[in-house]
């Protein structure tokens, strides 16, 4: 990728190849960032979306995004929203969106009450065709006309904004389902409904139903199941399992499923994950030479180049494009929540492997590679060792990291005598019981005594 | 009144023989009464008796002697009657009439209360418990009566000498909470704390079927220890912990439950608000001593923590990170706890530094060699009792009628030879 190939990682690097662990020449022109603090292309963003998680993720990022300093993009974010509202049926959304836009955007952005009104007659109307049609196909007993009556209704539901009535009418559709593309479509209409509506532990019963249909499902329907499955788990906080699915994600899903989930998305999501998560073994097998992956990586760039520059042990540059990445992704409506969780993850997995190989390390140079200061770093490794994930002790008078190589004779000798003295307790109390129960004096017994 | 007379001259005339005990023993129950209700004469019948010789007629005797109120001025002599009694009668004979003994015993003890003396009482009962116990496994009544006597005397030692005898038989379950509450104390009072915890946890966890407040104390007791000894406590008790144990011990020691968890959290100024939230409750427990000590203990153990994470580091820097108020303040735990051998470590004045080493013990010394030695042959011995015990009652027909009843539900296959269905 960068054409060098550093073994960094091993014990056989040399004293002052450790300034290349993080500082390397060619870093400044790395460094450039793809992405910088720059504000997010909200249109660019939009695009990769459709449906209605397009609007509620603009809508997110209207809510989220600092008011006072981007007033532009909170404002951008609610006019593509507003616009994107009047081609759906959606009045609740359009009621919501209106105060927040506050009259900002002109009169053209105001209260459309016209417009309300005529998409709930409009909506009335349907409901009662849908419902008389729906009467008459289950007096007739039609299998298959009662579960495209239902499925119309989870449409309908749908498009206005109704998610639990769209998620039951969808459920429903179950009992009259003869093939097992009619319960993938079921399963997927769930899953859809059940993922804008936060409830992701019926995204994963949902997932696991659609995978045990017994016909095999097409490579982009599982793909889309993968992503599901994974935005569970992420939701769960099973970073891992997260990961895991995102990764299996086949090149298939393309655009298929922006109704959910962009492929940018998959990339970073499964990124991220796989970074706070895996070893070094798992993240070189499975993200890095993932060819499937990488498809997706190539879509986000920054993800691609600061995975490969954590394997590489390019720490600084790592941490630089993650701390670029970080006010964007606190904006995406899935993964704000555990972007600090990962990020965290993320940083104690870097230190951890930054000590590992060495048996001393100095702490000014570590703190430069992470680009942090000596005493900030002392605190961080401390909780690292309290939590015994550094096998090590800080000279904090000469500031040196020392490897701590377990003396593992006085350890045995430490432990037998412990489970020794262990042993020689339980054992006698385990006696003075058995013979309190052998002579059945419990209280009970006692109490007839006394 | 010529009838005690007649009684005193067959004890004299039928203490030879075994033969001549068993029958003087039945006529001294038939005589019950009559001795009770003539109290006047007894002393004069004391004095013509030797106690070595007719030990059992002179308990009785004792017995009603003592059963009677006496005023204030007699406790002394009545006192050193029974002490005399005590240090010089025949074991085999008394032991044909415990009760007896053990009242005897347990006046000896209120008097010496009342007397505001309980040192008078610690030797005779020490010798009385070596004369009814009939090994060193057997727990008599009056083992925690003795064990109060030394809690109040402060003679920790002496109480000490029967705390290292291993319990196994016992008389009345009472007396075994009481014996394991009151051990705990002396223990404590002795700093012995692993031993203390031992004889606490049995009395939390002993079989009972209702709750009782000796158990309820000694919980108390026995967090504040975990706490001070080994600087964490497990809320969950062991699943061999009797039911209602289980259910209710916490519910009563709620104070102690949130002082351990605020300590677990090894932030001093939380543990020191609970501690002062809840001191009146210590207080009333008569808990406070033990209370303080564990939270001075927070300190220790956050400084322990540091020598996990640190080879040196400055007396400042310690003193900033367990919260302690000056360097000096660091450099006196520090010293005491390098004193106990707690922690190894060299203190640099003139830098102000620490520096922490490892444990120096390379467990190659004979007298290490030693001490695993005789702790495996310890093993061997109680692996072997637990074996014994185990054959002892897989042939107990009791037992075998009991775990047959439960098998018949089952499949013959499911019949192994092991039973499996006795929960300790």
């Amino acid at each position: 990728m960068q054409g060098e190939d550093e073994p960094s990682g091993s014990a056989t690097m040399v004293e002052d190849e450790i300034y290349d662990n993080g500082t390397s020449p060619d870093d400044e022109k790395r460094n450039r960032p793809i992405i910088t603090g720059e504000q997010l292309d909200i249109e660019a963003y939009a695009s990769l979306y459709s449906g209605r998680t397009k609007i509620t993720r603009l809508i997110f990022i209207a809510d989220h995004c600092d008011a006072e300093t981007n007033q532009t993009m909170q404002l951008e974010a609610l006019r593509m929203a507003y616009d994107e509202i009047k081609k759906g049926e959606n009045a609740l959304l359009f009621r919501e969106v209106v105060p927040k836009i506050d009259r900002r955007l002109g009169p053209n952005y105001g209260m459309d009450a016209t417009w309300c009104e005529m998409v709930e007659r409009r909506a009335e109307q349907r409901k009662e065709k849908l419902e008389n049609e729906l009467n008459a196909y289950r007096t007739n007993l039609i299998k298959e006309s009662i579960r495209m009556g239902y499925n119309d209704f989870g449409d309908f539901y749908y498009a206005h904004g109704a998610l639990g009535d769209a998620f039951k009418s969808y459920v429903r559709t179950r009992d009259y389902c003869t093939t097992s593309k009619h319960i993938i479509h079921m399963c997927m209409s769930a899953i859809l409904v059940s993922i804008e509506m936060g409830q992701f532990t019926h995204v994963t019963s949902y997932v696991s139903k659609a995978e045990q249909t017994p016909e095999a499902l097409d490579a982009i329907t599982s793909a889309k199941l993968r992503c599901a499955a994974g935005l569970a788990h992420l939701e769960a906080k099973k970073y891992k399992l997260a990961a895991r699915k995102f990764l299996e994600t086949g090149p298939e899903l393309g655009s298929h499923y922006n109704e959910v989930i962009a492929p940018q998305d998959v990339a970073t999501y499964g990124g991220l994950c796989a970074l706070a998560t895996f070893d070094r073994l798992e993240l070189k097998s499975k993200v890095i030479d993932n060819v499937n992956f990488r498809n997706f990586l190539e879509l986000v760039p920054v993800v691609r180049e600061l995975i490969n520059d954590f394997y590489s042990s390019h720490y600084a540059s790592c941490l630089d494009y993650l701390g670029n990445l970080k006010p964007n992704l606190l904006l995406d409506i899935h993964l704000h929540d555990h972007v600090e969780t990962l990020y965290d993850q993320i940083r104690h997995k870097a230190l951890i492997q930054y000590t590992l190989p060495f048996v001393s390390v100095d702490l000014h140079m570590m703190a430069n590679a992470f680009k942090t200061s000596v005493t900030g770093l002392e605190k961080e490794l401390e909780t690292l060792i309290t939590n015994n994930q550094i096998q090590a002790r800080i000279d904090s008078h000469n500031k040196i990291l020392y490897a701590r190589h377990a003396d593992q004779r006085n350890a045995t000798f430490q432990r037998v005598l412990q489970t020794g003295s262990e042993f020689d307790r339980e054992v006698r109390s385990m006696l003075l019981r058995a013979n309190l129960i052998k002579h059945d004096y419990n209280q009970r017994g006692g109490s007839r005594k006394i | 009144m010529g009838t005690v007379e007649v009684l005193v001259a067959q004890i004299q005339g039928l203490s030879s023989t075994a033969g001549d005990i068993a029958r003087l023993h039945t006529i001294l129950k038939q005589s019950e009464e009559l001795l009770h209700s003539d109290t006047a004469c007894l002393p004069s019948a004391l004095a013509q008796l030797d106690a070595s010789k007719y030990s059992l007629g002179y308990l009785y005797i004792l017995e009603a002697y003592t059963s009677v109120p006496i005023s204030q001025e007699q406790y002394s002599s009545t006192a050193l009657t029974i002490s005399r009694f005590l240090s010089s009668c025949n074991p085999e004979q008394i032991r044909l009439a415990p009760e007896k003994f053990i009242s005897v015993c347990k006046r000896l003890k209120d008097q010496v209360v009342l007397l505001e003396a309980p040192i008078r009482g610690v030797a005779p009962l020490l010798t009385a418990i070596r004369k009814l116990q009939n090994s060193s496994e057997h727990l008599t009544t009056i083992h925690p009566e003795f064990l109060l006597l030394c809690l109040l005397a402060k003679c920790y030692k002496t109480g000490r000498s029967i705390l290292d005898n291993d319990i196994l038989e016992v008389d009345q379950p009472r007396d075994l909470f009481l014996y394991c509450y009151y051990g705990g104390m002396i223990c404590i009072g002795l700093k012995l704390f692993p031993k203390a915890l031992e004889l606490l946890h049995n009395a939390v966890t002993s079989p009972m079927s209702s709750m009782n407040a000796i158990a309820v104390e000694a919980y108390k007791k026995y967090i504040l220890l975990s706490l001070i000894y080994n600087g964490q406590f497990s809320i969950s008790l062991p699943k061999y912990t009797s039911s209602v144990a289980q259910r209710n011990l916490k519910i009563f020691c709620q104070p102690y439950i949130e002082l351990a968890n605020s300590y677990s959290t090894g932030n001093v100024d939380e543990l020191d608000t609970v501690f002062q939230t809840n001191r009146e409750k210590f207080e009333n427990d008569n808990n406070l001593g033990l209370v303080k000590q564990a939270v001075s203990s927070l300190y220790k153990r956050n400084i322990q923590r540091l020598t996990q994470t640190y080879l040196t580091l400055s007396l400042q820097d310690i003193a900033n990170s367990v919260k302690l108020n000056s360097p000096k303040e660091a450099e006196m735990h520090v010293l005491r706890m390098i004193q106990d051998g707690e922690i190894f470590a060299t203190i640099n004045q003139k830098d102000g530094m620490v520096s922490f080493l490892e444990d120096s013990e390379q467990y190659k010394s004979c007298k290490m060699v030693e001490h695993i030695d005789s702790s495996i042959q310890r093993m061997m011995k109680l692996a072997k009792k637990l074996t014994a015990m185990d054959e002892s009652i897989s042939y107990d027909p009791l037992y075998l009628a009991k775990a047959g009843r439960e098998r018949q539900r089952f499949d013959y296959d499911d019949f192994d030879s092991v039973p499996q269905k006795f929960n300790i």
